[in-house]
């Protein structure tokens, strides 16, 4: 549905966004991760049609961008970043507003603003004025009205930036459900909402791609992935990485913690993935009194981390 | 047909936000009080002797528009872009024509019922005497065709900031050039320069087609002249518009 084809934009000398290709099929939800400023806002404006790219092309169901705008945009949605919306309008107004611009007329535009209402639990201020909401129900409002004509591209800009933790939770799940049948980009710097919305993730850094796959591929890229932490008591700490280190798929071992003759110890195997590793080291640890031993998948804000800032992530460990 | 729906759409829409802001009503019943005041206690109306209407109440307009209609039109683009809808309307299935026409539009009747509103100086005049009604029609379709110049200028000024306030203060100096291209103490300084430069700078001002309709003479130069600079405006907007988003 979404093809991104080299798109590049140049604000002056400052590349915010270099070179970027992906694609997003029916049935997918695509993350897009980066720090600020990396180019996630830039990207999605020159999606949905707002900013015109100095470079590449987009084309939204078959339709380019730049060549046939009035198409692509009618099987979009968005919302945009920080959720603008007509401060002279109540809630009702702007989305019958937003209907009716979406070409939706009569008992149609009355049942689809209806639809959004509920979806959006909108119902208690309806006849508020945008002006005088609170940021989150904006939020609301505008997400509302991205959704209004049920489009089969949705492009989100922060979708839950705002919100509270139950609305938070409402969102995701109505992302996920709409993922089923439509094409949707969103970003965001929640990296939990990754993991419980996208299909795949893309992370992009200075207005490029750098990391491209499903949330599982992306955890085992951390140097976490398929490392093993182990607490035993009754031992010196010195016991037992040298114990540890005699096991052969051991790449390194370093201690966490050593207190009161509590040890906690880690273990980082020499390829990632699969849990031989804990095997083998729950094998070399039996004669140790084990208080926990378990093997960690990766995580993904330290994937985020190693990525987009090399050199910290590395004094960190 | 469709893309008139979406025109009239944006229309309503910037009307109906002129309404429920108190600026509309201000902006109404400061029209209404300066256009009393000055046709009957400045202009001498009732000095003349005679029920025109056309010096004493239309000879101000040019003037009137001058502070009234960039502040109409300031918010036009300025705020779309300060609170960010922009993003939203821009992204619309609507091209940006659509949404400057619909904008204009909305701002220039709105300005035409402010000049309707002016109806009891028509009856007092009637009352009064017999005037002659064609030729305060004429110079009420050339009063509201001047607004819309104004309007189109003040178009340009508020796509150009996200600032009300700096855009209108260029509407209001770039306006007071239409008008003193025309103004009398101006040309005659002009002539003492370069008497040729006069048909040339007067032919800017909106003075010197405003002259016409005011003796009732509907002149196509006129309208063309005000249509021109409409058209040109609009089409302004429409690359400052594109610009600002190509960064
Ligand atoms: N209109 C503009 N003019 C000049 N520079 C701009 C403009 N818009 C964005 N930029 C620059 O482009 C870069 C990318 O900005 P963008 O908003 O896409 O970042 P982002 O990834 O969305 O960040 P955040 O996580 O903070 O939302 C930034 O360095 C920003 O300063
Ligand atoms: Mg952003």
């Amino acid at each position: 549905m979404i093809k991104v084809q080299n798109l590049a934009k140049v604000f002056g000398t400052k590349r915010a966004v270099d070179g970027v290709s992906f694609s997003v099929n029916r049935g997918e939800v695509l993350g897009f991760l980066g720090p600020n400023g990396a180019g996630k806002s830039t990207t999605m404006r020159m999606i949905t049609g707002f900013l015109p790219p100095s470079g590449g092309s987009v084309s939204v169901g078959g339709f380019d961008i730049v060549e046939h705008p009035i198409e692509a945009k009618r099987l979009m949605g968005y919302l945009p970043e920080n959720a603008p919306a007509y401060t002279d309008m109540t809630v009702y107004g702007f989305l019958n507003f937003t209907a009716e611009i979406r070409g939706l007329r009569g008992d149609a535009r009355k049942q689809a603003v209806s639809r959004v209402v509920e979806m959006c639990f909108l119902g208690a201020v309806l006849h508020q004025s945008v002006e005088t909401l609170s940021k989150g129900f904006r939020h609301r409002t505008c997400f509302a009205q991205s959704i209004i004509h049920d489009p089969d591209v949705l492009v989100l800009d922060e979708p839950t930036d705002g919100l509270d933790p139950n609305q938070k939770h409402e969102v995701r799940q109505l992302i996920r459900r709409m993922g089923e049948k439509k094409a949707i980009i969103f970003s965001t710097h929640i990296l939990e909402e990754v993991d419980a919305v996208c299909s795949r993730a893309i992370i992009i850094d200075r207005g490029r791609i750098v990391a491209n796959g499903t949330p599982q591929e992306l955890r085992q890229r951390s140097e976490w992935a398929g490392a093993v932490t182990l607490r035993v008591k009754g031992v010196v700490a010195s016991a037992v990485t040298a114990k540890l280190y005699q096991v052969p798929l051991v790449k390194k071992v370093t201690v966490v913690d050593d207190k009161d003759g509590h040890v906690t110890v880690r273990a980082f195997p020499k390829s990632s993935g699969n849990g031989a590793l804990a095997q083998a080291i729950g094998e070399a640890a039996h004669e140790w009194q084990i208080e926990q031993l378990h093997s960690e998948e990766g995580r993904l804000d330290d994937v985020f981390r190693s990525i987009t800032m090399p050199d910290t992530a590395k004094e960190a460990a | 047909m469709n893309s008139w729906r979406n025109v009239w759409t944006i229309t309503k829409r910037e009307l109906a936000a002129y309404f429920t802001s108190p600026l509309a009503y201000v902006f109404i019943v400061i029209f209404l009080l300066l256009c009393g005041f000055f046709t009957f206690f400045v202009g001498g109306f009732f000095e003349r002797q005679e029920a025109s209407l056309v010096r004493p109440f239309f000879d101000w307009h040019p003037w009137f528009y001058l502070f009234l209609v960039p502040a109409v039109g300031m918010r036009l683009w300025a705020e779309e872009r300060r609170v960010g809808t922009i993003e939203l309307l821009l992204t619309m299935p609507i091209t940006a024509w659509q949404a400057i026409v619909g904008k204009f539009l909305a701002s220039w009747l709105f300005l035409a019922l402010a000049l309707a509103l002016t109806f009891p100086v028509v009856i007092t005049v009637n009352y009064l005497g017999r005037p002659d009604n064609g030729v305060i029609l004429t110079a009420y379709v050339g009063s509201w065709l001047m607004a819309g110049a104004y309007l189109a200028i003040s178009c340009i000024t508020s796509a150009l900031t996200r600032s009300q306030v700096v855009s209108f203060i260029i509407s209001l100096v770039v306006c007071l050039f239409l008008i003193l291209a025309g103004f009398p103490p101006v040309i005659n300084v002009i002539e003492q320069v370069s008497p040729k430069l006069v048909d040339l700078v007067t032919f800017f001002s909106v003075m010197t087609h405003f002259e016409g309709f005011q003796k009732g003479v509907l002149d196509s130069r006129d309208i063309l002249f005000f249509l021109s600079v409409i058209g040109f405006s609009l089409f302004t907007t429409s690359v400052i518009l594109r610009t600002h988003r190509a960064g």
